[in-house]
C-alpha cells in the first residue's frame, strides 16, 4: 500500500493527459485475464472427453454396466469388473466418515465455542498440521506402525464381538479398518476447517438469545448453533467424503489390494484409486487393461465432481443464509 | 415452544448435561491431535537415525544389499519440480482470481468459472496424474515418455484451483473505496489492478500460494505416473526425476530393512521441508495488513 499510494497520484496525472493510448489496453488485460479463466474450463472438458476416450476400449470390451458391477477384476484373464474396487473404495470412505466426521466436529465446536480465546489458533494450527503430513507418510507410519500395533486389538475385537454383522474371522494385517482410521485422519483437517467457517457464521444473536433464556453452554450448541449449522456441516463431511474417495497412495499402502470383496472389515481389499496407482505399470502396452485403468479414473472423476458439486452447494448455502442477518444488523447498529 | 420445555428449572441433570458434553467435545478434540503426536513422534525417533551427511550428499543406490545411499536426487527433484508446477500454477491461479474479483463479480462465465474451480479442488491428485499420463507421457510428447515437467504440469493442475481459490478470498478483502479511489483518479482498470489491487493483497496472495506449493511438495500419486524414478541426480526436467514422495512410496514397498530406513529419513525429510514452507508463509501473512 505504502508503495502504491504515490504511484496512483502521479499516474493519475499523467493518465489524465494520454488516457486514449493507456485506456486501449484494458480491453486486452481483460481479455487476457478472461481467457485464462477460460482456459480451466477448457481443460476439464478436454481431459473429461479424453478420458472417456481412452477408456472406451475397455467399456466396449466388458460394457459399461458390467464393468461397474461384475465381481471379478483379473487382468490376466482379461476380465474387469470393477465391483470389488468400488466396493473397497465405499467401505474404507463410510468407515471414514464415521470415525473422523465427529471428531472433526467436536473439534470444530470445541475450538468455535468452548475453548479459552487463547488456546483457539493454537489448536487449529495444530489440526491443521494434520494436513501438512503428505499421503505417502501416513502410509508408511501405517504399514510399519499402525498394522503391526493395532493387529492384536482387532484381533481381540473381531473374537469378541464375532455376532455382529461384518465383524469376526482372521485379522489380516493390512485391511479396510485401517485404511478407513487413516482416510479419516487425513480428512479431519477438512472437515474440522469447514465445519468451524460454518458455525463461525451462526448470528451472535442467536446464541446470545438461547444463552439468555437460560440455556448451558451445550443447550446452546444443540438447539442454536448445531441446527443452524447443520446443512454446512453436511456439506463439510461431504468434502471429506469426496477426499476419502480419491485419496490414494496412503490407502495402497495399507489396504492390502486383493481385487475380492472382504467379508469382514478386517479383511483385506482393494480400492479404484490403488489399482490404478499399481497397475498402471504393467498396463501401459494392453489397450483394454490400460482403458480399464482409465475407466476406473473416469469413475473417480466422475463420483468426486457429484460429491463435490453437492457438498460446495450446501456449504456455500450455509454461509449465504447467514449473511442477510447480518446486514440487516448493520444498518441500524450504527449507532454501536 | 419446545425451548420453553426444555428449559425448565437449571436442575442437576441440566447441569451434568452440560459438563458432560463439554468434556465430550474436549475429548474430541484431544483425539484428534493423538495421531499427530504419534506420526511425529515416530518421524523422529526412526527417521533421525537415517540422518547423516552421506545421507543428503549421495544418490539412493538400487542395491537391495548393502549402502542404501541418500535421498540427494529424490530431494533435488522434488524441489525443482514443484519450482516449475509453481511457476505454471501461480500466475495462472492468480489471473483467474483476478478475473473473478475485478471483472467477474456478477455473471454467469464467471460463476461457471468459480463452480468449476471450486469442484477441481475435490478432484483427486491421483486423477490429474492420470490426465498427463493420458496426454503427455502416452503421447511421448516432447521426445520423451516420462519426464520431470510432465510433473510439475500435474502438480499444476493440482495446485491450480487450491492457489485460485485462496487468491479469490484474499482479493475480495481489498476494501472496494481503494479501487474507486484510483479510478475517479482517471487511472484505467488494468493499472488499479496491477498497481493498487495486486500489492494490496501481496502477502496474502502468497501465504495461499505457499499453502499450495507445500501441499504438491508431498504428492506422490501423479508424480509416479509422470516422472516415475530414477537413483541419479539429474537438473534435466526433460528425463525422468526422482522425487521424495515416490523414493518414500518405492521404499516402502521393498523387503529390505536399509530401504525402509531410508523411507523414514526421507519422510522426516519431506515432512521438515512442508512444514518450513507453512511457516514461512504463516510469517508472511502475518506482515499482512488485511
Amino acid at each position: 500500500m505504502a508503495t502504491a499510494t504515490p504511484d496512483v497520484s502521479t499516474g493519475g496525472r499523467s493518465i489524465l493527459e494520454r488516457s486514449p493510448s493507456a485506456r486501449r489496453a484494458d480491453p486486452i488485460f481483460r481479455g487476457t485475464l478472461m481467457t485464462l479463466a477460460a482456459l480451466i474450463l477448457a481443460l476439464i472438458a478436454f481431459f473429461f472427453v479424453y478420458l472417456i476416450n481412452k477408456a472406451q476400449p475397455a467399456l466396449s470390451h466388458q460394457g459399461v454396466f458390467s464393468f461397474l458391477f461384475t465381481n471379478d477384476w483379473n487382468p490376466s484373464k482379461a476380465i474387469y469388473g470393477a465391483w470389488p474396487l468400488v466396493v473397497g473404495t465405499l467401505v474404507t470412505a463410510a468407515i471414514a466418515l464415521v470415525i473422523g466426521v465427529p471428531i472433526a466436529v467436536a473439534t470444530a465446536l470445541f475450538i468455535t465455542e468452548l475453548a479459552p480465546r487463547r488456546v483457539r489458533s493454537p489448536l487449529v494450527i495444530l489440526v491443521e498440521l494434520l494436513a501438512a503430513v503428505p499421503s505417502v507418510v501416513y502410509g508408511l507410519w501405517g504399514i510399519f506402525v499402525l498394522i503391526p500395533k493395532l493387529k492384536p486389538a482387532e484381533q481381540w475385537f473381531a473374537d469378541t464381538f464375532s455376532f455382529l454383522p461384518f465383524i469376526g474371522g482372521n485379522v489380516a494385517g493390512p485391511n479396510y479398518f485401517v485404511a478407513g482410521l487413516i482416510l479419516a485422519i487425513m480428512i479431519l483437517p477438512i472437515v474440522s476447517a469447514i465445519s468451524r467457517e460454518v458455525i463461525s457464521t451462526v448470528p451472535s444473536d442467536l446464541k446470545e438469545a438461547s444463552l439468555a433464556l437460560g440455556a448451558t453452554r451445550w443447550e446452546m450448541i444443540r438447539m442454536a448453533v448445531l441446527p443452524y449449522s447443520r446443512s454446512g456441516i453436511t456439506g463439510a463431511a461431504m468434502l471429506g467424503l469426496g477426499r476419502a474417495i480419491g485419496e490414494t497412495i496412503a490407502v495402497t499402502l495399507v489396504i492390502g489390494n486383493s481385487p475380492t470383496i472382504g467379508k469382514q472389515i478386517f479383511d483385506q481389499g482393494y480400492t479404484l484409486a490403488a489399482v490404478i496407482a499399481n497397475e498402471f505399470g504393467e498396463a501401459a502396452n494392453d489397450k483394454v487393461h490400460a482403458g480399464a485403468l482409465f475407466a476406473a479414473g473416469l469413475v473417480l472423476f466422475v463420483l468426486t465432481l457429484l460429491i463435490n458439486a453437492l457438498a460446495r452447494g450446501l456449504v456455500r448455502r450455509a454461509e449465504k443464509s447467514a449473511r442477510p442477518p447480518t446486514k440487516v444488523k448493520a444498518v441500524p447498529g450504527g449507532v454501536a | 415452544m419446545s425451548a420453553v420445555s426444555a428449559l425448565g428449572p437449571l436442575n442437576g441433570r441440566r447441569k451434568a448435561t452440560d459438563k458432560i458434553m463439554r468434556g465430550v467435545l474436549a475429548v474430541g478434540t484431544v483425539i484428534a491431535l493423538i495421531p499427530l503426536v504419534l506420526v511425529i513422534y515416530y518421524l523422529l525417533s526412526k527417521g533421525l537415525g537415517a540422518w547423516s551427511l552421506d545421507f543428503f550428499t549421495k544418490d539412493p543406490t538400487g542395491n537391495f544389499l548393502g549402502d542404501q545411499g541418500g535421498v540427494k536426487s529424490a530431494l533435488l527433484g522434488t524441489i525443482e519440480m514443484v519450482a516449475l508446477a509453481s511457476l505454471i500454477a501461480i500466475p495462472v491461479g492468480w489471473g483467474v482470481a483476478l478475473y473473478l474479483v475485478e471483472y467477474g463479480r456478477t455473471g454467469r462465465f464467471a460463476a461457471t468459472v468459480r463452480y468449476f474451480v471450486d469442484v477441481m479442488t475435490g478432484v483427486p491428485s491421483i486423477v490429474f496424474g492420470l490426465f498427463i499420463y493420458v496426454t503427455l507421457v502416452l503421447s511421448g510428447w516432447g521426445g520423451s515418455s516420462f519426464a520431470g515437467w510432465k510433473g510439475s504440469v500435474a502438480l499444476a493442475l493440482l495446485m491450480l484451483p487450491v492457489v485460485t481459490r485462496s487468491a479469490e478470498v484474499v482479493l475480495l478483502l481489498v476494501p472496494d473505496p481503494l479501487r474507486e479511489a484510483a479510478l475517479a483518479l482517471g487511472t484505467p482498470r488494468w493499472r488499479v489492478t496491477l498497481k493498487i489491487v495486486l500489492p494490496t493483497a501481496l502477502p496474502g496472495l502468497v501465504t495461499g500460494s505457499l499453502l499450495a506449493v507445500a501441499r504438491a511438495a508431498g504428492e506422490t500419486a501423479p508424480l509416479l505416473f509422470t516422472a516415475t524414478i530414477v537413483n541419479g541426480t539429474t537438473f534435466n526436467l526433460s528425463d525422468r526425476m526422482n522425487s521424495l514422495p515416490v523414493q518414500i512410496y518405492t521404499d516402502v514397498g521393498s523387503p529390505n530393512d536399509q530401504l525402509v530406513q531410508r523411507a523414514w529419513g526421507a519422510a522426516l525429510a519431506l515432512v521438515t521441508l512442508i512444514l518450513l514452507t507453512t511457516l514461512i508463509a504463516r510469517l508472511v501473512s502475518r506482515r499482512s495488513r488485511l
